[in-house]
């Protein structure tokens, strides 16, 4: 009944002095609007930079046979042929850390087509090749699952076995036939450009090919692999992924704690190092954003709640003289707090994913809204706005009803 | 005529407020008896203390020292959220300034004193606060703004709220200050009205002629009272209108 009472005499209150309520809500409304809008760009921008970073392979996990030495002649990495289609589709099974998973054969071969010919790397992948190096076709087709059963002959190819083969980059080569090493393969897509990798090797001198095409007809038969692929689920999970994978192919190789590995696992951890200081860089700089949102919409509130109840000392020194109490006062000024905090955060969430959006949409900008973005602004711009309402009302209320009654 | 009861007894109430090293004395030892049913002015310069004086027996302020009992039980040694309860039901206030609500219609200023009383039910609030708008005359501007009021009619909503609660005791300070001579006549008519009901008032005023309105008048200078007498000529409203009303034909016939 008091209660009930007392929100009736705020509602009516704030009802009654609409400008300055809605001045009061406009504080909060853009405190909480600008810290969801700033963090869904910051977060947008964010991912999208690392999604870029993440495409030149800073979660590739590169596997590759061991080496060989025979009486103190120790052969390179690949000496022995270590890996077996098995190694990658149980890598693919039994590690949950690890996203994707192809395995590789690969030779150099020598390609015709016409009067032409060219030698470059024929590379024997699954389609998840494709997704852990971030590779797009440009023209034509990928690779379908069917091609990769039935070990159809078909292929990718880079532009620059385009250029050299056809004479011209731009050639739209789908359809056209080439030979390599003898065997008939048609063109089914062109893989988009690369450029150079980070030692200056033309990434886009490359042919892809089922697995099975390369690995059946155009190797000596073997169950042996080049090398196995693979991609963490997140970057800061590459090591753990690491370690998941050599631990499950010691198992399979049925090498002894004690003994040498038989194979190698390599990750591009400079690349990683870059990756974790830029996440890190980005994270600090979201922090800062939001915080300087929080603390300018904070101010923002804190002025206009502290004017607002200063003007209204002599109202409550009118309150007071017909009878109400320190708390009364007190309550009412809690309670058109809150119910302007939770107006203006309704609508400052709005304003912000508006906001966020039309940026999105005018402004080509990605953006990701964040709950947390959401419930971290309402929380903050609530509190203060409650507190500078219920300060400066606390001490209005402790005032003599006639320094109350006196105030101009 | 059987002794009036006592509803208002203070002994020896001292105010001081300390200017530096200077105790200056805004009431000294004022002892002072009001009746159930007395029309009393207080009367005085600015700074004699009668201001002091009718906050702290309206519980609006506490004095240095001294006594002070209501219908015979003790006012001072209670605390703040007391008084308050005590100003919302045995007292009512009137200000030189109306000191309504701006924006705030006449009925809700009416019913602001009800709100903080936890004794009335929701379902005759409305009732109450226009009851006691008619009372004084109002009955027709119930959801006027006080901007929309003139200065009378403002004063008007204000002693309907000072009377929503029917409190024993109606304190008004300067109730006139801020009327003309013809609306002040009329607002003294209604506390004469209210005075008659039985209600008691004290009013402050430095107007001679409204303090001859009242039953009795006392005098403050410099923190004490120097004259408390009866009014012997006393002043009725509704006759003084007449007059006026006679006076202003006379005008503006000849």
């Amino acid at each position: 009944m008091k209660f009930f009472n007392l929100f009736r005499i705020a509602y009516r209150s704030l009802n009654r002095n609409k400008l300055r309520s809605f001045l009061t809500m406009l504080g909060i409304i853009i405190g909480v609007a600008s810290v969801i809008a700033m963090l869904a760009i910051g977060e947008g921008s964010n991912q999208t930079i690392q999604k870029s970073i993440s495409s030149l392979g800073t979660n590739s996990i590169y596997i590759f046979p061991g080496t060989n030495s025979n009486g103190g002649v120790r052969g390179g990495a690949g000496s022995v042929q270590s890996l077996t289609l098995e190694d990658a589709d149980a890598i693919a099974a039994h590690c949950d850390l690890v996203k994707y998973v192809s395995p590789i054969v690969q030779r150099r071969s020598q390609l015709i087509f016409g009067p032409k010919n060219w030698n470059t790397t024929v590379m024997g992948i699954r389609n998840d090749y494709m997704l852990i190096r971030s590779l797009n076709v440009t023209i034509g087709n990928g690779i379908s699952e069917a091609d990769q059963r039935t070990a159809s002959k078909v292929c990718l190819v880079g532009v620059t076995v385009i250029f050299n083969l056809f004479g011209d980059e731009n050639f739209n080569p789908i359809g056209q036939i080439i030979r390599i090493n003898s065997i008939p393969v048609k063109i089914i897509g062109v893989l988009s450009k690369m450029g150079q990798n980070t030692f200056g090797q033309d990434q886009d001198d490359i042919v892809l090919a089922p697995f099975y095409t390369v690995q059946k007809r155009m190797m000596i038969s073997s169950d042996h692999i080049g090398s196995i692929i693979a991609s963490g689920k997140t970057e800061l999970q590459v090591v753990d992924a690491v370690d998941q994978i050599t631990s499950l192919l010691r198992e399979k190789h049925k090498i002894a704690p004690s003994d040498a590995i038989d194979f190698t696992v390599r990750t591009q951890s400079e690349l990683s190092n870059i990756f974790g200081s830029i996440t890190k860089v980005m994270t600090i700089l979201l922090a800062s954003i939001a915080g300087i949102s929080l603390l300018v919409g904070g101010i923002g509130i804190m002025n206009i709640m502290l004017v607002s109840v200063t003007e209204r000392t002599r109202e409550i020194g009118i309150r007071m003289a017909i009878g109400a109490k320190g708390k009364d006062v007190l309550l009412q000024f809690v309670i058109e707090s809150i119910l302007i905090s939770i107006v203006g955060g309704l609508i400052g969430i709005i304003m912000g994913i508006v906001v966020a959006e039309l940026v999105a949409t005018f402004g080509g900008w990605p953006v990701v809204i964040t709950p947390l973005s959401v419930i971290v602004s309402f929380g903050f711009s609530s509190a203060i706005g409650l507190f500078f309402g219920w300060y400066p009302a606390r001490k209005a209320a402790a005032l003599n009803p006639i320094d109350a009654l006196r105030y101009e | 005529m059987p002794k009036a009861e006592n509803l208002i007894t203070v002994k020896e109430l001292t105010k001081t407020y300390k200017t530096g090293n200077l105790e200056v004395f805004a009431l000294n030892a004022i002892s002072l008896n009001i009746d159930k049913g007395e029309f009393l002015a207080i009367m005085g310069a600015s700074g004699s203390g009668k201001s002091t004086f009718m906050n702290i027996i309206g519980c609006l302020d506490y004095p240095t020292s001294g006594e002070y009992l209501m219908e015979g039980k003790d006012v001072l040694t209670r605390d703040k959220n007391e008084l308050a309860e005590l100003r919302n039901s045995k007292l009512g206030f009137v200000f030189q300034s109306f000191n309504l609500l701006p924006r705030t219609s006449a009925q809700e200023n009416v019913e602001l004193p009800l709100l903080y009383n936890n004794k009335v039910e929701a379902s005759i609030r409305e009732k109450k606060a226009i009851d006691a708008l008619t009372s004084v005359g109002l009955s027709d501007r119930l959801g006027a703004m006080p901007n929309e009021l003139s200065g009378g009619q403002q004063q008007r909503v204000a002693i309907a709220r000072a009377l929503v609660n029917e409190p024993l005791v109606i304190m008004a300070d300067e109730p006139t200050g801020n009327l003309d001579s013809k609306t002040s006549y009329e607002i003294m008519g209604i506390f004469q009205k209210l005075n008659d009901e039985g209600i008691t008032i004290v009013m402050v005023t430095h107007e001679p002629d409204i303090a001859q309105f009242a039953k009795t008048n006392i005098v403050f200078k410099d923190g004490n009272i120097i004259a408390n007498h009866p009014v012997s000529d006393r002043k009725i409203a509704t006759e003084e209108l007449i007059k006026i009303a006679t006076l202003t034909d006379e005008k503006s016939t000849t």
